[in-house]
């Protein structure tokens, strides 16, 4: 399960947890998430922008 | 490094420190009118309000005049971490509700002449408008409290659809003919308004429309962020107007709409002909500090809290007000938002200050600019025209 960042406000999205208000249920893969969605936290970064976060 | 050195850093970054708490002062004001009749006998002084924003703040802008210095970039993060700042627009939203309160109670006694009704109507909308510019700061942080202090400090002003429009339509579009709340060169602040006030009502919706879809549930499911502002518009007006009677809903509802007028003439004066241009991969270019007019007018951004610094407010909207920056790149307006909203509501006036510097802002090519649809041929031509001219 992966992780990827924000570069802008630091959000992290992470598969294993999702992200469940915006309507991405824990375990939704990154390749599922659509291009235009926007960074919850500061929308002035979308998913083309978010960098993978090392493996913890 | 010395502690003299440290404290001056401090210092630097902190400058406007206790000035903040201006912020909440302004939410008083209304009670400040009502006083100064009440001490005089005279019910004009209802009106002390309006002429404090469109007369006072200009006048003390242009006598206090300009601050461009920025934090040192070292002291950031501890400035964005005191909380005594966010402390500073806590503070407001008390104040604003018991002004709110005594506005309704004042309206519902009946007793106030057309001459005070009309002027604290008028004063409460001010205020409603400024809490916009509160809840604006607090709705774009992370912390849950500030997200939700941000939605209660707009159920006064009926307007609780704009934390959502604001930080997933506006921010995301801004500078772009798809942004609503982004003013084209040419367009007056009157076409602009229903532009904007719709067009971001539809946002809002559409854009709590598609999360709530893609979690399986329909938009008018009580998760429904928009529905849930308005609910606490609907519990605060009905519980003023059980309280104090029928009278109090055309007040509520009528300072409601001065609050939201002025906010969206702010809008107007903040992307004003600017433009992003989309990339090779067809997405927008990411917002630069040209995309935003900016002000560094002391006594404005302190009401404001740095709402003038706007260029680095929309490079970085979750970054606190009291860390935001000037950058020498980003286009200034003349004055300070209080004098621009004089301007904009003479269009002649505010296209013989503005339109030029929209065009120095482009250096003559228009091409660039974000026209008006309707007047795109006649601003280039006429701009070429006196371009190729000089």
């Amino acid at each position: 399960m992966a992780r990827y960042r924000c570069e802008e406000c630091g959000y992290v999205y992470d598969e294993q947890a999702g992200c469940v208000s915006e309507g991405f249920p824990a375990g939704t893969h990154w390749a599922d998430i659509p291009d235009d969605w926007p960074c919850p936290d500061c929308a002035v970064r979308e998913k083309p922008d978010f960098i993978q976060v090392e493996s913890r | 490094m010395s502690a003299t050195m440290d404290n001056n850093r401090a210092a630097a970054a902190g400058g406007k420190r206790y000035l903040w708490l201006w912020g909440a002062v302004v939410a008083l004001l209304p009670v400040i009118g009502g006083t100064l009749a009440w001490l005089t006998g005279w019910d004009a002084m209802w009106f002390f309000a309006p002429v404090f924003l469109y007369v006072i703040v200009p006048a003390a802008d242009y006598i206090v005049g300009e601050d461009s210095s920025n934090p040192d970039e070292s002291a950031v993060q501890a400035l964005e971490q005191d909380r005594f700042y966010r402390w500073c627009t806590y503070a407001f939203i008390p104040v604003q509700y018991a002004v709110v309160v005594w506005g309704a109670w004042l309206v519902g006694g009946g007793t106030l002449s057309w001459v005070a009704l009309i002027g604290l109507t008028w004063s409460m909308g001010i205020l409603s408008g400024v809490a916009i510019n509160t809840a604006h700061e607090l709705g774009h942080k992370k912390p849950t409290i500030e997200k939700w202090l941000a939605r209660i400090a707009l159920a006064p002003v009926a307007y609780g659809h704009f934390y959502v429009e604001h930080n997933k339509g506006h921010h995301r579009r801004v500078a772009t003919p798809e942004d609503p709340a982004s003013a084209r060169m040419g367009e007056t602040l009157y076409q602009f308004m229903p532009r904007t006030v719709l067009g971001s009502l539809a946002s809002a919706w559409e854009i709590e429309k598609t999360r709530l879809a893609r979690q399986g549930k329909s938009v008018w499911h009580p998760e429904n962020e928009n529905l849930q502002s308005w609910s606490m518009t609907v519990l605060l007006f009905g519980a003023l107007t059980a309280a104090f009677g029928w009278a109090v809903l055309p007040f509520l509802l009528i300072q409601a709409a001065i609050g939201a007028s002025l906010l969206e003439t702010v809008n107007y004066i903040e992307h004003y002909g600017l433009l992003r241009h989309k990339t090779a991969e067809g997405r927008y270019e990411r917002c630069q500090p040209r995309h935003s007019w900016n002000n560094n007018h002391i006594v404005t951004n302190v009401l404001l809290y740095h709402l003038q610094r706007h260029s680095d407010h929309h490079a970085h909207p979750t970054r606190r007000y009291q860390a935001l920056r000037h950058f020498e790149e980003a286009p200034q307006l003349p004055t300070g938002y209080a004098g621009m909203i004089v301007l904009a509501a003479i269009p002649p006036l505010w296209f013989r200050v503005m339109d030029p510097k929209v065009v120095a802002h482009h250096e003559g090519d228009l091409r660039q600019a974000h026209l008006h649809p309707a007047k795109a041929d006649s601003l280039l031509d006429r701009y070429t025209a006196s371009a190729a001219a000089t």
